[in-house]
């Protein structure tokens, strides 16, 4: 059979698959991003890297998906619809297929006023729906938005998208992952979990629907570095849910720390045991350095 | 109804410099927003010559965005105007524009920000409702409009960051998702959101001219 991608391939062998988060830098410096990969290499299937993430400007995505390709190592190009529109959306699909990019995320993106250029337009020309359906069509039709074909080789690309089942209205939260499947979402990397219980509810729901024999589903891990962490998850970034158990745990913690580690590691194997959970999607903020621990310890690479 | 602020009376002081100016003012959007009506424009009149700045005088437009009133209303103030080398217009961006059209020697200086086609809620407090887009999507959505109410403009929404029903940019806002969740869900059609819609046709927003 062939796979779009290496992690493709795992997730279609029912193999259980560990994606990690790599940021690019707020600079030019290569090696920033070298660092990083190296010590992250093989500790993960493929590594994703954010677009601009919470719209703080930095190194492009598709030039840190380049460095890693040159590592041998698999990108997952994340796209947002923030900065560019469908043209040039589309532009940079065809870019990084022809670059040996293989995996893309669909976001819509987090909005400006988040990020360190407030007074920026927003583009939003399209959502991540659109912009998944987009992508899907011009692998699978051959054909632009606007219908056009494509005139010299679809872009072979394995499409993912993220979903939060921590987000209101819950009940839409299934309509809205049912509707990204329509819209053709080969794989999902969830929110960061820390409500195992709401998770659960989540997850029961998909499995009820049978959502998860239709989409590769990851779940979101972001180990806590500090109490200040905890803080910001829980009272200020947008569709983050730390329930008050574990928000108390890092409060009364002598090491927050080690604290967080600990929680995380709890939270991976609660997860790796969820039934319909294919991976883990790790994403460690300024804290890369954990993950290898994190993956040896919790033993999820070895259950290949 | 076209929603405006008035600019720093400072900012309009120093763009006025010592006068004299004539100062317009509008008998609709800007009156009931308070930033160009009667009231509003005695009161600029008076800050004005608190501060020596001469006002050679002033009159509300019926609406400001008409030149045809417009023309017809200022040709009594021709003596006043003619004293102004600078008229000061408290109406929307589109009521000074037609100012600009009528004099050519003058100059015109907008008083207040124009920012947004919104409704009125209680007074003084006035809630966006529409972005223009020139298409209109709201039977798809229950009569709420996403294009101009959620920072998005998300078409497929809510977006991850919904929460409680607020807005992620902002939590004194309602999330317009969740509204038209709600509204859907009382009336039985969640099946409208069933649909993926299609990335919009921005083309439509581009008219420029429109003659019956
Ligand atoms: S859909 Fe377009 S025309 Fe209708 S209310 Fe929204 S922005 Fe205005
Ligand atoms: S919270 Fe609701 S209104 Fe705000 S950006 Fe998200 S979907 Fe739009």
């Amino acid at each position: 059979m062939n796979f779009r991608s290496h992690l493709d391939e795992v997730l279609s062998s029912s193999k259980f698959a560990v994606t990690a988060e790599i940021g690019p830098p707020k600079g030019s410096d290569p090696n920033i991003i070298t660092k990083k990969a190296e010590m992250l290499k093989g500790y993960a299937d493929a590594f994703n890297i954010t677009d601009n993430q919470t719209a703080v400007v930095r190194m492009s995505s598709i030039a840190g998906c380049c460095i890693l390709l040159k590592m041998n190592m698999e990108p997952i190009m994340q796209m947002t619809c923030r900065d560019r529109n469908r043209i040039a959306l589309q532009s940079d699909v065809l870019g990084a297929s022809a670059l040996g990019i293989k995996n893309l995320l669909c976001l819509t993106g987090d909005h400006q006023s988040f990020g360190n250029h407030p007074s920026a337009k927003g583009v939003f020309d399209i959502d991540s729906m659109q912009l998944i359906q987009i992508v899907k069509n011009m692998r699978d039709k051959g054909i632009f938005q606007n219908g056009d074909n494509i005139l010299a080789r679809r872009p072979d690309v394995f499409i993912g998208a993220a979903a939060n089942p921590f987000a209101d209205p819950f009940e839409l939260r299934i309509d809205r992952l049912r509707k990204k499947i329509k819209a053709g979402v080969d794989f999902i990397q969830t929110q960061s979990v820390y409500n195992l219980d709401k998770f659960n509810k989540w997850m029961d729901e998909v499995k009820s629907n049978g959502l998860d024999k239709k989409v590769h589903i990851l779940a979101g891990v972001t180990p806590l570095k500090s109490l200040k962490m905890a803080e910001r998850m829980k009272f200020y970034v947008p569709g983050v849910d730390v329930p008050d158990t574990i928000y108390d745990r890092m409060k009364n913690a002598n090491d927050p720390k080690k604290e967080g580690y600990e929680i995380a590691l709890e939270i991976v194997r609660e997860l790796k045991n969820i039934n319909g959970i294919h991976g883990v999607h790790i994403t460690a903020l300024f804290w890369e350095d954990i993950i290898p621990s994190l993956v040896e310890e919790t033993g999820i690479r070895t259950m290949h | 109804m076209i929603i405006t602020k008035q600019k720093k009376f400072k900012d309009l002081l120093n763009s006025v410099g010592k006068g004299p100016v004539f100062i317009l003012g509008c008998n609709e959007c800007a009156t009931l927003c308070h930033t160009g009506g009667e009231e509003e424009v005695l009161a600029m009149k008076d800050a004005f010559e608190k501060k020596q700045v001469r006002v050679s005088g002033w009159v509300i437009l019926e609406p400001a965005c008409h030149l045809n009133n417009d023309k017809r209303l200022l040709r009594s103030f021709k003596e006043e105007l003619s004293k102004s080398k600078k008229i000061l217009v408290l109406a929307c961006g589109n009521g000074v524009q037609t100012i600009t059209e009528i004099f050519d020697d003058k100059d015109i200086i907008s008083g207040t920000d124009t920012l947004f086609l919104g409704e009125i809620k209680r007074v003084n407090e006035f809630d966006k409702r529409c972005n223009m887009c020139g298409e209109c999507l709201l039977d798809l959505f229950g009569g709420l409009c996403p294009i101009s109410r959620c920072p998005k403009s998300m078409l497929n929404g809510p977006c991850g960051g919904a929460k409680g029903g607020k807005c992620e940019i902002n939590p004194d806002m309602d999330c317009v998702w969740d509204q038209i969740y709600n509204r859907l869900k009382q009336s039985g059609k969640l099946h409208l959101l069933e649909e993926i819609q299609k990335p919009k046709d921005w083309s439509k927003s581009l008219e420029m001219r429109r003659e019956i």
